[in-house]
Formats: C-alpha cells, structure tokens, sequence
C-alpha cells in the first residue's frame, strides 16, 4: 500500500471499485458477445419440413433446446428468407423508421438463435435505443414493483403495494424470506393494490409448483417465476425441461392466468454450464425458446446475473440487447434492471438510462419500491432510495418510466386503508388479529425496521390456514365486501372477471386504471420514426412534469412574505453624506418591499445588522438606503458609495450577495465580492462589515475568503436566484431615486 | 376488444358475478376460470398476430381448462426431469388423448421421445 501514491488510493476509495471487473474468458463462459465457440449461424430443412441441422449442430446432436426450437420455434416459410438477410440488412432495418415493426418481427421468427444473436449483435447503443422505441410491443410504456418485507409483515406489504401502486406501477411482484408465508403475501399485497389503484397485476415469486397452485386459487393474477437457461445442463439443474416448460405456460393460460418466463445472460455462467458460449448466444436461445413454448413475454437483461454480464466488456450492452431480441420476436419485455448490479450510482444510472429513454414494456423488471434491505430478491437497480431520482429523470427527459408523483397525504390515507383492509380481512377469515401498535407502525413505517410490533409467525399461521381451508380470492372478496371495503372487494374482484375474457393473457398486456388492456393487441406500438409512436396525452406529461419539489414564483413570494418585518422601513429620500467615517450600505430593489430573507436563511435585516456591528467596531457607522433603479449588485454598491461620506459603500442585494465598492471605480471593478450567498452566515457579514471599514479609514482589510462547498450549491439554489431576480426585477423602477431605511436594533 | 363473450368455465356469464353474490356463497371458482372457448377465441386473435407458437400455448391451455387442479399439477410434475420412465409419459399422452386433449398429448408423446435420447427419463 505504501508504494501505491494518493491519487491511487484515493480512486481505489470510489464505489466503483467495490465492484469485480472480469478479465474476458470465453472458456468459462465470460464473453458478452461473440464467443468462438458461438455457432456459425445455420439452418437445413429437409424436403418433408423437417429441420436437420440449425446452427451448426444436426438433428441427431440436438440438445433439448435446439429440439425444442427447431420442432416449435421457427416459422419456416419464412425461414430461408430469414437466413439469406444479411446480417448487417437487418440491424439497418431495425433502426430504419420506413421498416415496420411487424416486418422485423416476421423475419425474426424465421431465425435461428445464431442468426439473430449475429444480427442484433451488430447494433450499437443508440441504435439499440432507437430499435427499442420501435420494436417494443405495447405503445405505451410501463413499470414493475417488488414489494416485500423482511418479515412478511402482511400490514406493511399491504401498505407497500398500496403505495406502490399510488406510485404508478402496473404489476407488483412479491416473494418471501419463508416459503411457508406465501399465501399469506400473495393475499396481503393483493388487497393493498387494490387500495392503491384498479388493474394492478399481482404475483408471489416461488417455487414453480407453489406459484402454479397459487394462480388457480386466484391468489395471483401474474406469474414470472418460470425460469429459463440456455444450455442443456443448466436447464435440466434448474428441474426442468423445454416440455414442462412448455405445460407450464399452458398451465397458468389453462387458469387465465398472465405469465412470462425469465431468463438472462451470464446465468449459465454463473452456473457453471456455459459450454464456452457468449451470454448473448445463449440468451438468444432462451428467447427463441420462450417463444417456441408460446409465452407471451420474457423478463431479461441480466435479472440475477447481471453483475456477470457487468462484469465483462460489453456487458451492459449486452443487457439491453437480449431485450431487444425478445422484442424482435414479437413478446412482451420486462427489461431487467433488476437485481442491483452495481455498488456505484454512476454505473446502475448509465445501465438503466438507454431503456427508460427508449420507452419499454416494463422498464423495471423488479423496481424495487420498498428499502433495500426489505427487498427479499435482494436489493434492486432502484429502490425505495430512488423514486424521487427516477421521477426527476422522467421529468428531466420528458420521457414515460411508468412511474408518477403521490402526495404525501394520498400515500398516507391510502397507507391507512390498506392496512385496515388487511386487518378486517385477515379477523373476518379467523387468519389473524394484528393490534393497533402494530398497525399503526406499519402504516408511517419506511421499511420494516420501523414495525417491531411485527410478529414473525402470523404470516406463517395465515399462511397454513390458507391453504388448509382452501381459502380463495373469493373468500377474500366476500371478506373485503363485508368488512365495509367494498370499492377494494370490487377491484379484486374485476382481477378474477378478467380471467373469464383473457384479453389480458396477450402479448404485453397490463390494465390502466380503467381496466382497459393495454397490450399488443389493443395498443400496438407504431413508432415509425419522430412525431409518431408514444408520446404521453397532457395530462400524463403534467404527472410526468409536475414533482412534488417544484416551486413556483409564487411558493417563493409566500416564503418571502413569511419573513416580512417592520424592522425595516422606508424613512425618506436618501441623501449624499459627508462625514468621512460613514460608509453607505446599498440594498436591492425588493428590499423591505417583497425581499425579507436571504438564501442562507438569514433575514436581510439581520444581515444589515451585521454590516452595521462590522463597521462600528472599526470606529465608522452605517447608513442603509435602497437603490431602486437597478438590479445589478455592481451598480447598487457603487450608488451606494457615492452618496456615503468616506467614499467607501456596501452593495447587498437581498438574496445575499454582497460586495464592497468606492465611488470612483467603474460599476464592474469593486474592492471584495462575497458572492456565494447560501454559505454567507453572520460572521462574514460582520467581516464584511469590518472590511469596509477599514477601506473607509485607509486601513488594511482582513483576506476574506468566499466559503467553499463541494455541494451543488447551484442546482439547490438557482431556481430560487431565478425567481428572486425575477421579483427584482418587478421592483425596480428606472426613474425612482434611492430611499433611506431605518433598521431597528 | 372483440364479438367474443365470454362465459366462465362452468359457463356463468360474468356480468352475474356481483359483490352480493359473492358474500352469498353463490359464486364457485369455477365461474371466475377461463373457458375453453375463450381460449380459443384468444389462440385466433394470437395467429391474427403473428405468434403461431402463442396460439398453440392457447390452444394447449384449452384443453388443459377441463381438468382438475391437482391433475394438471401432477402432469407438470410428471413432464420434469428424470420424473417418469417413456412408458408412464406415454400413458398420460393415451390418457390425454381420450381426453379429447390432443394437442397436450402430442407434447408428452414428444418428451418420450426426446427424453430417452437425452437421458431424462426415470
């Protein structure tokens, strides 16, 4: 360590550097893209329709996968079409507006995995980006939650999903630390989504069989927990095959019930099966399997491991490629942005900011709307941490990432229902009887640190009493309805109607808050190149633009206001002075008219105060007066010296800045700015003020030092100089000569 | 979205399915599943849109729609790994296929096939 030197030290200190950074080793699996050992992209079909080779491999090596694709995946009318376009042909389709989605979509179905593993590798991010915006199958975008706790808290899932909802995602996605307790969350976060908002998608992440049977219960209204691997023997170590895959999807559609399949780069790795092949290759042998079984949507883009990916060059391409691809072969697309895959906010930023910028399906496979540590998948790409940095974003870019602004007092009172509701439906099914501490916690709780009134074994009871008495969304319907919830029993009870007409098992489908289907079918994307595709309708613009920090003139006139004093008041006309120990103090426009308090909080008049006490210990004495014909700092101080006897003014303007001038320098030149008004406090005033004395007398000033802060000293305040400049402005009148004020000490 | 109405699988329109009748106990799971014929109708509205493969799943689910929970939950487990020898995968595939569920039957007809190549069979 010692030989390392400090700028070393220093960077090795930064984020970033907690996170592994792989040397690229395609052997074992880590390469993004382009491994040798990738196949040369191929595809033999023999008179009888049969495929016999595809990628490189023939029918007799098949694995499952490749079995799986070639008998299922593949549209083969369309397949030598498909393989005689030149790679290079179908990236420039994919970013040429004049090409249409569903002509990219048609070709993708004639290709093997090699094919369009070759094809989409070849686009570059901003071209990803642009074939993102067209590809995508729903028009308008949208977002996913986690919502769990470390304790399965049934009040605090509910209150999340509620909040969650209020936060505008569409589908909400729960698990559990305890297998046993997943009833009981499936059921609690089901209800508090209904409190939050119609239409909210619902599923309990477990175990395959667990999840299915909690479908058919109408417990969950979504599944995604079906997961898929692109070697034989990772897929097979996953308890699996194409086949029960493919039952599976038929399974959950049997019960209408909305599923997808996950999947991601670097998982085999991770697994230790990549067979030498590049992540992206692989995936695109998920993706063309999620296809082949007939799934409608695919969530990847690393998901677990997306660090893996991360950690190779390439790698984050490689993430929003996959996503690409499932929208190049016409599913749905969770887009990962997931599992948390980096220690530094600079790196998840630049990973996650391509897609929300592109506009996806769901942006956020798993936004995680509660704290980290309450997050059971583990801490997500964005969390509790983040809403408000993802809703600047949105604003900042003017773009739709599912997510809205929710008023403090909405969160609140839909926080208390939630709760409630879970509690009378939870008494009324003998399932559990939470006390008031506990319920009141949960409802103002940030996470579940703030619950310890939580007791561990209620969901788990609940839980085996769910499934002992057969309890279903029915059960929970006729509970909500008669405990008095009865718009929430109404909500719960559409999600169960909607299974009946199934529109909503269709490519990329989520309900708006009117229970209308928003997907493929209903609302297909048509971006064909600028001025068309999605743009958000006014009203959703204003809850995109409008955040609940923003500030207008009129906030800050209000604030102003608040610190209006009649210790500071206009006495007459000023006048030029003579005595030589006098030194003028000139103030800004609005001063003691709408101006009351400066950017560091302190009022102007105590500001003055201190100039005057400054200026006393050097033997001189103050007079202030309002300089009412300009707004500029340089001018006010030079007006101000020219009518105080020593010849020697004070400029303060009164969002704070000050300076010293001298009636015979030009406007600009002045003697000491003290220009960064936030950090001036009383102390530097009474510098200032000493200062000023001493220029009066002749003497030499103390070095005054503008504080410095490495804060954004800028972005917190230039709203706020805008306005106060603005309210300047408003009082400044050309012809007005300047006015003496009194300041009472 | 379509002509198409739909009924729950025990063949109740939803339109009947209120509140009141839910707290009365009238309601039954069944009113609330999904009807073969919807599933149906979904599969053409899937082909119309160019995902043949989301069609067939729907067509599968189609017929799986007829049989009890814990059936399809035994077929799923029966189509895992190394669960089933070829002899017992083609015995659900018959029994599927008396079933009128002939699209499901064709899929444990093929993971015999494939399984015993691959080494997946019990």
């Amino acid at each position: 360590m010692t030989n390392v030197i400090g700028r070393f030290r220093f960077m090795d200190a930064q984020r970033v550097n907690l996170d592994g950074f792989a040397v690229e080793d395609a052997s074992i699996g880590l390469i993004a893209f382009n491994s040798p050992a990738d196949p040369v992209p191929s595809l033999v079909i023999d008179a009888g329709g049969r495929v016999i080779e595809m990628d490189s491999r023939s029918a007799a090596d098949f694995d499952i996968l490749d079995e799986f694709i070639a008998r299922h995946g593949l549209d083969l009318a369309v397949a030598a079409e498909a393989m005689a376009t030149t790679d290079l042909a179908y990236a420039r389709m994919c970013v040429d507006p004049n090409v249409p989605r569903a002509e990219l979509v048609r070709l993708a179905a004639g290709m093997t995995p090699a094919k369009l593993a070759s094809c989409l590798a070849l686009l570059r991010p901003v071209e990803l980006g642009l074939a993102m915006t067209k590809l995508r199958a729903r028009r308008t975008p949208s977002n996913q939650a986690h919502v769990t706790n470390r304790s399965d808290d049934p009040l605090l899932l509910a209150a999340d999903a509620a909040t969650a909802a209020a936060f505008g995602f569409r589908e909400v996605e729960t698990t559990v630390p305890v297998l046993g307790d997943a009833p009981s969350n499936a059921v609690a976060v089901s209800i508090g989504a209904a409190v939050g908002s119609p239409g909210v998608l619902v599923q309990c992440s477990v175990e395959e069989a667990l999840e299915l049977e909690m479908g058919m219960r109408g417990l969950v209204s979504y599944a995604e927990t079906v997961s898929l691997y692109g070697t034989e023997q990772v897929f097979v170590d996953g308890d699996d095959t194409p086949w029960s895959k493919a039952f599976l999807t038929s399974a959950y559609a049997s019960r209408g019930v909305k599923m997808r399949v996950t999947s991601g780069g670097g998982a085999e790795a991770l697994m230790g099966g990549a067979e030498g092949r590049s992540m992206f290759y692989l995936e695109s042998r998920c993706v063309a399997l999620a296809r082949a079984i007939g799934a409608q949507g695919v969530q990847n883009g690393g998901i677990d491991s997306a660090s893996v990916a991360g950690s190779v060059p390439g790698g984050v391409r490689s993430l929003m490629s996959e996503n690409v691809m499932v929208m190049a072969r016409g599913l749905e697309a969770c887009t990962g942005n997931d599992a948390l895959m980096s220690e530094s906010d600079v790196r998840r930023t630049s990973r996650t900011l391509p897609i929300l910028l592109a506009g996806s399906d769901y942006v956020c496979s798993g936004f995680g709307s509660i704290q980290r540590y309450d997050n059971m998948f583990g801490p997500s790409q964005w969390n509790a941490e983040d809403i408000d940095d993802f809703l600047v974003m949105q604003r900042d870019w003017g773009v739709d990432g599912g997510l809205r602004t929710a008023a403090e007092p909405h969160v609140a009172a839909l926080r208390t229902r939630a709760v409630e509701a879970v509690r009378a439906v939870y008494r009324h099914l003998g399932l559990a009887d939470f006390g008031d501490d506990w319920a009141a916690q949960a409802v103002d709780a940030a996470g579940s640190k703030d619950v310890p009134a939580a007791e561990l074994m209620a969901p788990l009871i609940a839980s085996r009493i769910i499934r002992e008495t057969a309890v279903t969304m029915l059960d929970v319907v006729a509970a909500l309805y008669e405990t008095g919830f009865e718009v929430e029993a109404g909500r719960v009870l559409d999600m169960l109607k909607a299974r009946v007409a199934g529109d909503y098992l269709q490519t990329a489908a989520i309900f708006d808050e009117s229970m209308r289907v928003l997907s493929l079918i209903t609302d297909p994307n048509d971006y064909a190149g600028p001025g068309t595709g999605y743009l958000p309708t006014p009203d959703r613009q204003a809850e995109i633009d409008a955040v609940r920090q923003q500030r207008s003139v009129e906030d800050l006139r209000r604030e102003q206001a608040g610190h209006r004093s009649d210790q500071l008041r206009v006495v007459g006309p000023a006048v030029a002075g003579s005595d030589p120990r006098e030194v003028v103090v000139g103030v800004s426009p609005a001063v003691a008219r709408e101006v009351w308090v400066t950017l560091s909080g302190l009022t102007v008049v105590e500001a003055l105060r201190e100039l005057l006490a400054g200026l006393e210990e050097e033997g001189c004495f103050g007079r202030v007066v309002r300089v009412n014909d300009t707004i500029d700092l340089g001018m006010i101080g030079l007006r101000a010296a020219r009518l105080s006897g020593s010849g020697i003014g004070i400029g303060l303007q009164g969002k704070g800045t000050a300076l010293i001038h001298r009636r015979d320098l030009p406007p600009l030149a002045n003697l000491e700015l003290y220009s960064v008004a936030p950090s001036i406090d009383g102390p530097l005033y009474r510098l200032l003020g000493v200062n000023a004395g001493r220029h009066a007398k002749g003497a030499t000033p103390e070095p005054a030092r503008n504080p410095y802060s490495d804060e954004a000293i800028e972005a917190r305040y230039h709203t706020k100089v805008v306005a106060l400049v603005g309210i300047e402005r408003g009082c400044c009148e050309p012809s007005q000569p300047p006015q003496e004020l009194a300041v009472q000490r | 979205m379509s002509a198409h109405q739909a009924v729950g699988a025990s063949g109740r329109d939803p339109a009947e399915i209120t509140l009141e009748r839910v707290r009365d106990g009238d309601v039954d799971i069944t009113d609330v599943r999904i009807h073969p014929d919807t599933l149906e109708h979904q599969a053409q509205v899937a082909a119309d849109h160019a995902n043949p493969q989301l069609a067939e799943n729907f067509r599968r689910a189609a017929e799986l729609a007829a049989l009890p929970d814990a059936e399809v939950l035994a077929l799923y487990e029966a189509l895992r790994p190394r669960r089933s020898t070829a002899a017992e995968l083609l015995d659900h595939a018959a029994r599927l296929e008396a079933a009128g569920a002939a699209r499901s039957a064709a899929l444990f007809r093929e993971a015999a096939q494939v399984y015993e190549r691959r080494g997946l069979l019990r």
